[in-house]
């Protein structure tokens, strides 16, 4: 049995909301699989199914073969859990923390410790430094620690990098493909469209709604296609004019140049001398490679 | 004639600190009226201290400086009616609805009921929001709470607006319709003094700083600050810069 996760069908109603609507897809096991959307998608109501906390109204959900429902007893030792939110006690210290979530799982840290070597080598130096007093950073490494020491098959990991700086996130990712090296399964979620290239697999999902599941690669491909940079001094004037041409499909910001969605027959030499006409004398246009968020924007418009 | 009359913020050697530990070291730097100033550093660099200090929500353990022509150390509230604040954490009542975040927050800003009227109908106009008037904050989509968020916290017309990490965990498509409104009030006037973690959103600012370890490392345009750290991204710039810390958490 290869399959680490297994979503079919899942529908979870709070009242009028529909925060997930028909979802389904599998993780293999030892994957790094990522859910990547904005907030409000659902991301973290179906890691609450998941994790056991609530169920689905429809459809169902197994984890290492175990039912999220009917199992959840024996599911919940095989997992761990980091939330997005609340996973501390922000008034007990590193080593409080930690000591207590083992103890909730019954396992010894000292036999465990190989686990979250590589996540808590840098808590080692205060661990009677009150969880609350912690950074950003360095909270989100004892969450993981706490997540991980009862040597859980799979990770559940609800945004842990929201908030975080771009180098700690980075430095984030790379324990992740650690752990992953070690053979846990990881589900991550991001808001972070730029954090999809970091997984084997991604699924994007909005409004309740698995838009695509595929490779990073997979995901992006063809999208190239009728893509363009522009880049002006002027650039809220270029999009504006942009918008207004009829050969332009969508236009927006994109770090330092703007991207432009073309219709067929969108020809940029000559759409460029056409805002040079208009004023615009150092407009540039030329191809552009698409990314994740250039695949949201198009699925979601 | 002082230096910072021509400036929107304008401060020199902006210091505090907290018993031994120095969060924010001496920084000294200029917004001019109308740009738009991207504030960046690592978590635990200064940023929100500094930003603190020039809101008058905090006083300097040493330097002196100017927001909006009020001095941050003797006109500190007088500060809180010439700017707006705003962020991705907290901006909105969300169990109040449209227009009663409106009227709670221009009252706060000390306009008067007539100056609220007209503000509101202004704003409900401009947004095309007339029929959210009675809709509770946390039933409307998040595009329009963004666009909203933005519009409460400029209701007073303030001289400078401060948006702390605006667009965090926001759709990319909401993000940048964001961007837009940013551009818009600068266009009109409006300095921007805005934080972010999306480094993206950096390349959308006249100009940027970096903070290090309490320090400013890095100032300048996007484009001159990609030239001088022979980057292709401010991403790249940022992690060459953050990179140099010293300071662990």
């Amino acid at each position: 049995m290869n399959t680490a996760i297994d979503i079919s069908g899942v529908t979870k109603r709070y009242g009028n909301l529909t925060a997930l609507d028909d979802v389904s897809f599998n993780v293999e096991r030892g994957e790094m699989f990522g859910l990547i959307g904005p907030d409000g998608s659902g991301k973290s109501s179906l890691y609450k199914i998941l994790a056991t906390l609530t169920s689905p109204d429809a459809g169902s959900a197994s984890v290492c073969g175990l039912d999220t429902v009917k199992d959840y007893v024996k599911l919940r030792k095989l997992i761990g859990y980091m939330p997005e939110r609340f996973s501390l006690y922000q008034d007990l210290t590193v080593s409080e923390n930690l000591h207590f979530f083992a103890s909730l799982f019954g396992v010894s840290i000292k036999d465990n410790y190989d686990i979250i070597a590589p996540v808590f080598a840098q808590l080692e130096r205060f661990p009677n430094r009150k969880a609350g007093a912690l950074s950003g950073g360095m909270k989100q490494k004892l969450a993981l620690s706490c997540a991980l020491i009862h040597r859980p098959e799979i990770l559940l990991l609800d945004e842990p990098t929201t908030g975080v700086d771009a180098v700690s996130r980075s430095e984030f990712w790379d324990m992740l493909s650690t752990l992953r090296e070690k053979g846990i399964t990881i589900l991550v979620s991001t808001s972070y469209m730029d954090e999809a290239t970091r997984c084997e697999r991604i699924a994007l999902i909005d409004k309740g709604k698995i838009l695509k599941i595929n490779t990073p690669e997979g995901l992006v491909a063809g999208l190239d296609e009728n893509l363009y940079n522009a880049s002006a001094t002027r650039m809220f004037e270029l999009l504006t004019k942009l918008r207004q041409l009829p050969e332009v499909d969508d236009c927006y910001t994109f770090g330092a140049t703007l991207h432009v969605v073309g219709k067929n027959g969108f020809n940029p030499s000559s759409v460029r001398d056409k805002l040079r006409l208009e004023g615009l004398h150092d407009v540039e246009v030329y191809p552009a490679k698409g990314d994740i968020e250039d695949l949201f924007i198009k699925l979601t418009r | 004639m002082h230096y910072y009359k021509d400036k929107a913020i304008s401060v020199r050697n902006l210091t505090k600190c907290f018993g031994s530990f120095i969060a924010v070291d001496h920084i000294s730097f200029d917004v001019a009226k109308g740009e738009i100033f991207g504030f960046l550093g690592a978590n635990g660099a200064g940023k929100t201290t500094a930003m603190r200090m020039l809101c008058g929500l905090s006083v300097p353990t040493a330097g002196n400086g100017h927001v909006a022509g009020c001095d941050i150390i003797t006109q500190a509230e007088a500060i809180k009616h010439r700017i707006g604040y705003m962020s991705q954490k907290f901006s909105l009542y969300s169990g109040l609805t449209v227009e009663e975040n409106i009227s709670l927050f221009s009252t706060i800003y000390g306009m008067s009921s007539k100056e609220i009227r007209e503000a509101s109908g202004r704003l409900f106009a401009e947004l095309g929001m007339e029929d959210m008037r009675r809709a509770f904050v946390k039933d409307i989509p998040v595009g329009w709470r963004q666009k909203l968020a933005f519009a409460v916290a400029t209701i007073h017309k303030p001289e400078v607006v401060f948006l702390d990490e605006p667009t965090g965990g926001v759709d990319p498509v909401t993000r940048r319709k964001f961007w837009e409104l940013i551009y818009k009030a600068s266009s009109e006037g409006m300095t921007v003094f805005v934080t972010t973690h999306y480094l993206d959103e950096a390349e959308y600012c006249n100009r940027i700083s970096i903070m290090v370890d309490g320090r400013i490392s890095a100032l300048d345009s996007p484009s001159a600050l990609k030239e001088k750290y022979h980057a292709a991204t401010i991403d790249e710039v940022f992690r060459i810069v953050a990179q140099t810390a010293q300071r662990t958490d």
